[in-house]
């Protein structure tokens, strides 16, 4: 019967072309606008690292007391999103976490090996080596440097496939030397590609943005006074003009990741850092009790609104138009189906009963569904194309049509069409067939 | 075959409610041609869709084939409908958008037969009327007479204990109307139980008996001499 139905539907379907076609371009329009906004929430929307998001923290500690109101605009609690240099340096020597690493954002000029290349400047992530395999990112050549080269200061670099592919020619650099702000660095790792959306471990600058090319030891950066390249938060605090002032001010611009297994290794970390903030108050830095926070990966997301209410708004607003464009496929529908009340009232007539004349119809509405998902799908991929035209690259990267999002298109279209069509195939189904066939 | 008793059919509004159909007792033999006739607005339509099980009634008992209808629900009436009845209507009703071969599968398709049987049913009542080459003809590629024979085509083709015609020669020329009642003759005459509601006396004369509805009740008249047909067409 599936097939005749469907065989009955493509008849229909032919015979009036033009209801056919609008509803179709109900159907697509509506799924179109509806997928595209929400790939693009999705992108902003997903989980960087899915498979540790619950076990990577990332600590707040008030440093500025609570009469401080001006620190961080929109932070209802007050707390800064990085930590000092000070705090920084104490959290690492703790080693109160299974990893843990500081991390922040300079700048480099790169002086390429090849005569051909002109230097350039490059971002670069000064960190320590548990960055790699806490955040599991994936090697092509090499290994992260040791844990002696954080402590020794050494001069090691792990470079990305990309900048690896610019100036080693894709070759295996590890063992070579770079030359990096005049002092030549021995590579030790080049990534293979990675690049978590949105960038949760720093989300001081772009969200979406690139990843660093480059990472070098955290106690190497600080040695060579590298300053940071992302904001950095005083509140008022001077520090001395000097770098070693800096370090030691209440300014904040160190970002820090911990990685916490359980949950009791969690709790048990809250507390030290609530022991660490008292410590801090009995030693006179802090005149107010402790004030710490601590956050997963999921929640920090949430804390930095990586997803705007902007998005927010722009899905429902889609969504509200599909629903807009499913009333008036409805509403095609059962004019098409009034326009064959007399068909129906036949095949009522020749035994067909009302569950027959109900999935029929709804076959119809079935097959409009499909086919306006299908065009939805191709409205969805022109709509990206055109978002990746005017957002920033980051997204843009992000905004492909998975086969999942396929499936969910289809399935959305065929399923919103079918719940349109249950009044009027309800209607179809109701037809008195008595009073067709009078009237003829 | 065919029996109802004391049969009522009222259309209730909110105001007023009118009687179709009162205290309408029939009963069709097996085998028996029976032309229905009656003025215009006396029930003769509203007691063929209720003879087809296309509507239902309000008070009386309807046996169709020694089953009683009354409390059968849509499957079950539209399954009898679809093995018991085949419909012939005045405007034909074929499907503009399937060919002959294909409207005359649509009741088998519900019955559920398979592709060989329907396919055998189909060439058969083909046949039968005469429209063997017309298989993959539209209607609207048909003269009038043979979108009617199509129809009738459809109504055999589920062999039907009962064939049910409304007017069937009532959108047809003279020479057409002669060739479809020849038809449904022919098929009376082979063992067809067949109730022709019509309201063209010469038709009626050539039914084997005449049933005739005034307001709604039964005017059975079976016991009077026929009616020559030239005496009635001035009536």
């Amino acid at each position: 019967m599936f097939a005749y139905y469907l065989k009955l539907a493509l008849r229909s379907l032919k015979r009036n072309v033009v209801l056919t076609v609008l509803m179709i371009a109900a159907i697509g329009v509506g799924i179109g606008a509806s997928m595209t906004t929400v790939t693009i929430f999705r992108a902003m929307d997903g989980d960087p690292i899915p498979e540790k998001s619950s076990r990577l923290f990332a600590p707040q500690i008030d440093n500025y007391g609570p009469d401080n109101k001006k620190v961080v605009a929109g932070d209802a609690e007050h707390l800064q999103d990085q930590i000092t240099y000070i705090d920084a340096v104490n959290l690492m020597n703790a080693k109160a976490a299974s990893r843990q690493a500081a991390m922040y954002v300079t700048a480099l000029p790169v002086t390429p090996p090849s005569r051909d290349l002109l230097p350039f400047q490059e971002q670069t992530r000064a960190t320590y080596r548990d960055f790699f395999p806490m955040f599991q990112v994936p090697f092509l050549y090499g290994a992260p440097w040791s844990a002696s080269d954080d402590e020794d200061r050494t001069y090691v670099v792990v470079i990305s496939r990309e900048l690896n592919d610019r100036v080693f020619g894709g070759a295996n650099s590890v063992g070579r030397t770079l030359k990096l702000d005049n002092h030549d660095y021995r590579v030790v790792g080049v990534l293979n590609r990675w690049q978590p959306l949105p960038k949760f471990y720093d989300l001081t600058s772009s969200k979406y943005g690139e990843g660093e090319n480059l990472f070098i030891p955290f106690s190497r950066a600080i040695e060579n006074q590298m300053q940071g390249a992302e904001s950095s938060n005083c509140a008022g605090y001077t520090g001395a003009p000097t770098w070693d002032g800096y370090l030691h001010s209440e300014c904040v611009w160190i970002q820090f990741w911990a990685e916490l297994p359980t949950v009791s290794d969690a709790a048990r970390y809250r507390a030290f850092l609530n022991n660490y903030a008292a410590e801090q108050r009995r030693t006179g830095r802090f005149n107010w009790p402790p004030r710490t926070r601590l956050y997963d990966v999921r929640e920090w997301l949430i804390h930095w609104h990586a997803v705007s209410d902007e998005v927010r708004i722009l899905v429902l607003v889609a969504f509200s138009f599909l629903f807009v464009c499913l009333l008036n496929a409805m509403g095609l529908m059962l004019a098409k189906i009034m326009n064959r009340a007399a068909d129906i009232g036949v095949r009522r007539a020749l035994g067909a009963s009302r569950g027959t004349i109900f999935g029929q119809c709804l076959m119809e509405a079935g097959v409009v569904g499909l086919v306006g998902g299908l065009v939805g799908l191709a409205l969805t991929a022109l709509g990206l194309a055109g978002v990746r035209q005017i957002v920033s690259p980051g997204t843009g990267r992000l905004t492909h049509l998975s086969p999942t999002d396929i499936g969910i298109a289809l399935s959305l279209a065929v399923l919103a069409t079918l719940l349109a069509g249950l009044y009027p195939t309800w209607r179809a189904a109701h037809v008195q067939p008595a009073w067709q066939l009078k009237a003829q | 075959m065919l029996k109802m008793i004391h049969l009522s059919k009222a259309y209730r509004t909110e105001v007023v409610e009118t009687y179709a159909l009162r205290d309408f007792s029939i009963n069709v033999r097996e085998g028996e041609f029976v032309a229905v006739t009656g003025p215009s607005g006396s029930g003769k339509t509203t007691f063929l869709t209720i003879a087809g099980l296309l509507e239902e009634f309000s008070g009386g008992e309807y046996l169709l084939d020694g089953t009683d209808v009354r409390h059968l629900n849509d499957n079950q009436r539209s399954k009898l409908r679809n093995e018991k009845i085949g419909f012939i209507f005045q405007a034909f009703n074929l499907i503009p958008d399937l060919n002959v071969y294909d409207n005359i599968e649509v009741p088998l398709r519900y019955r559920g037969l398979g592709a060989d049987e329907r396919k055998r049913r189909i060439q058969e009542s083909l046949q039968r009327v005469g429209l063997s080459a017309r298989a993959r003809h539209y209607p609207a590629e048909l003269s009038g007479g043979q979108q009617q024979r199509v129809a009738i085509a459809r109504a055999l083709a589920g062999s039907p204990r009962l064939l049910l015609a409304d007017e069937p020669t009532g959108n047809l020329d003279t020479q057409m109307a002669r060739g479809v009642l020849e038809l449904l003759e022919e098929l009376h005459r082979d063992g067809a139980t067949i109730v022709m509601v019509t309201h063209d006396p010469e038709l009626a004369v050539r039914a084997q008996r005449e049933v005739h509805i005034v307001d709604g009740q039964v005017v059975d008249l079976a016991g009077q001499p026929r009616r020559v047909a030239g005496v009635n067409a001035q009536l």
